[in-house]
């Protein structure tokens, strides 16, 4: 008698369980409770969730943090991961977006099976060219420069090609050290793309990794290079602004296609975004632009999201979120060391919400 | 078990007997079921990881065929030759050995030959610690402690070799505080518990009869060591470096974290190189296509490798185990 209560308690216990669980796979993570509806202001409840470039990581925890108080309902999650992963785990239906610094490269294409994507570009970002040189603070530097140091050519700071450029600087005779990416990364891919575009002799191409002369020393992340060059006397190495300016690093001008010697700062990356050559998706590559106030190896990064929505409020909440981000949240970009979009891509961004669900 | 059933069937009768009989029937069959299932579980997720990983790692194996083996590794213009990263993970596995295995066998032996047991307790202890330490911990000690410590001393040695012919091209410029040689290093202190206990255990099961015999022929303790407890021991030691070996070519985050992050293949110790699961930790997050798909099989291969490994361990142990239970 005793055996055949429990057996009972058990069978119900496991009911509901399974009950559970079954509503949990239907709701395929990306709805809650779809509570009241109308119009984007009313208050919204379930979870978000998100994977991708680690460039956009501290700013979606920063919009995530303020957006808190708009919608209290809502839970956004922000994994990191790197641009591919990403674009992976939106493919796979993992996240509700997902955070990209590149358009979807061909040989992907094919993952997303047809469905279509929109690209909501969210800010850009100088990459700085950081260096390691006691005494030397203003330095100068122009992508064919940057591409035989990286190649290895140049390997002394004294360097004649380097002293016809700096004709004021005492530049000592240390060696070079390389400082890179161990991960493969976005600011690598976009980093090195700059190189393909603007020097002439650069011959290792553009990718998320890079063949790097055998004597570079690797950290992980930006933050891992930014620990190399500070920790290494004659290092340079690329790193984005954010992490340079924490990590308080000294950064050279670099020449860009007008000719000028700009240094990185959130302005000069906003400039280069003002001429950029704007897709109909809304993808762009801000490196080497053409304004004469332009930071040349300036960076961008997207939030993808599939244009069809399997639920109502998923697509609410994507609406909420990302027009948060693109309204509000650009009001934090500079306090985090990136830069806005210009006024022309935002509205385009803004327009395509509507997009969303549709 | 059997004096467990005799005491259930002796006791007086409170529940018909016939009942709970069966009942136990059941929940032996029930446990013999459970049991197996599990067993047969983790037999199924290793094949079907096996499966879905060589899956995804054919367009690697299709286009690139034999190339898999080519030397240059270059993602920006397709070439993922897997090469430098066998080479890596063997120079690193082979530099934390020789430096693990004297030091874990000769603990080994004070554990069982030297000290009391009163005394052998708390070493053991510490040793043991040694395995508790998260590899992530070991990782992050080695880059920001460990390799601008040592990066001095490799400076030093490089300028001193530079030159001579065999030292030198081992132990030259360029020299790289994150390196084959830290990456071994660390490897080493990580695989020194497994490799001493295993090593102990192997050593402790020598019968006394033997030692005792050796002594009373006159033996001095280190000629008993090695007439007696190393001939009986030796399959059984080399079972216990293998599966360090296993664990110090699996081994990921803290080979990635100190490694240097080059693909070379290079004589130079004291340069920057790269190992199998570094590299797959390191660029899996922005790979696509057949980039990711070459990681994927470098997964492959390094479930192969540690396959291998890790059978000819166990075959070594169980022979030496064998040998020594004939005895």
């Amino acid at each position: 008698m005793q055996r055949r209560r429990i057996q009972r308690v058990a069978a119900v216990g496991l009911a509901a369980a399974l009950a559970t669980f079954a509503a949990a796979c239907s709701s395929s993570g990306g709805s809650g409770s779809s509570s009241s509806s109308g119009s984007g202001s009313s208050a919204l409840s379930g979870t978000l969730n998100a994977s991708g470039s680690t460039f956009q990581l501290p700013f979606q925890q920063a919009v995530i943090q303020a957006f808190k108080s708009v919608q209290p309902g809502m839970t956004v999650n922000y994994g990191g991961g790197g641009s591919g992963k990403g674009r992976s785990d939106l493919a796979s239906g993992v996240v509700q977006f997902a955070g990209s610094d590149s358009p979807i490269p061909s040989d992907e294409v094919a993952n997303f099976k047809g469905k279509k994507v929109l690209y909501f570009p969210v800010f850009l970002g100088p990459i700085t060219m950081s260096y390691n040189l006691s005494g030397v603070s203003n330095l100068k530097l122009t992508p064919a420069l940057i591409a035989d140091i990286f190649q290895g050519k140049i390997t002394k700071w004294n360097d004649p090609a380097i002293k016809s450029v700096n004709p004021g600087a005492k530049l000592p005779s240390t060696p070079i050290t390389l400082a890179v990416r161990s991960d493969s990364s976005g600011t690598t891919a976009n980093f090195s793309l700059f190189l393909m575009t603007a020097a002439k002799n650069w011959k290792l191409g553009s990718s998320s990794t890079i063949n790097w002369p055998k004597t570079a020393h690797a950290g992980n992340g930006n933050g891992g290079v930014a620990q190399v060059i500070k920790s290494t006397p004659g290092a340079i190495g690329y790193v984005d602004y954010a992490d340079a300016k924490a990590s308080g690093l000294t950064y050279a001008s670099v020449q860009n296609s007008a000719g000028q010697f700009v240094a990185p700062s959130p302005a000069a990356a906003s400039a280069a975004g003002s001429t950029v050559t704007l897709k109909p998706d809304l993808t762009f590559a801000a490196v080497w632009q053409s304004s004469s106030s332009a930071y040349p190896i300036t960076y961008q990064s997207w939030d993808l999201v599939y244009q069809k929505q399997s639920s109502t409020n998923t697509t609410k909440m994507l609406k909420a979120y990302i027009g948060y981000l693109l309204g509000d949240g650009q009001k934090l970009l500079t306090t985090l060391g990136y830069a806005p979009l210009p006024s022309n891509i935002l509205s385009k961004a803004k327009a395509q919400l509507s997009q969303i669900g549709s | 078990m059997s004096a467990v059933t005799q005491a259930d069937q002796a006791a007086p009768g409170a529940v018909p007997a016939g009942g709970l009989i069966g009942h136990r029937g059941l929940a032996d069959r029930t446990f013999q079921w459970l049991a197996l299932a599990a067993g047969l579980l983790v037999l199924i997720i290793l094949v079907l990881i096996a499966v879905s990983t060589t899956e995804q790692a054919s367009s690697w194996f299709s286009t690139e065929g034999w190339g898999i083996f080519g030397t240059v590794w270059d993602t920006a213009n397709n070439k993922f030759g897997a090469t430098p990263f066998i080479f890596g993970t063997a120079v690193t596995g082979i530099i934390a050995l020789v430096m693990a295995v004297p030091v874990s066998v000769l603990i080994a032996l004070l554990l069982v030959e030297v000290v009391p047991f009163r005394l052998a307790r708390p070493i053991v202890y510490v040793v043991d610690l040694l395995a508790v330490v998260p590899s992530v911990v070991w990782g992050l000690w080695g880059i920001l402690v460990f390799a601008p410590w040592i990066q001095h001393i490799y400076a030093h040695i490089g300028s001193a070799v530079n030159g001579i012919p065999v030292l030198g091209s081992l132990f030259g410029p360029p020299t790289s505080g994150a390196s084959f040689f830290t990456a071994g290093i660390i490897l080493a202190f990580m695989i020194t518990p497994i490799v001493t206990s295993l090593s102990r255990e192997v050593i402790a099961t020598v019968p006394t009869v033997d030692r005792e015999g050796a002594y009373a022929l006159g033996s001095t303790r280190w000629e008993m060591i090695r007439g007696v407890v190393w001939p009986h021991s030796q399959g059984g030691v080399v079972g216990a470096v293998l599966l360090g070996l296993g664990r110090a070519i699996g081994e990921t985050i803290a080979a990635a974290l100190v490694i240097g992050s080059s693909p070379s293949i290079t004589s130079h110790l004291f340069s920057t190189g790269y190992n199998m699961p570094a590299v797959i930790a390191n660029q899996f997050g922005e790979s696509s296509g057949v980039f990711k798909a070459a990681l994927m099989g470098l997964g492959v291969l390094l479930f192969v490798f540690t396959i291998i490994v890790n059978v000819l361990a166990r075959w070594a142990v169980n022979r030496s185990a064998r040998r020594m239970r004939g005895a």
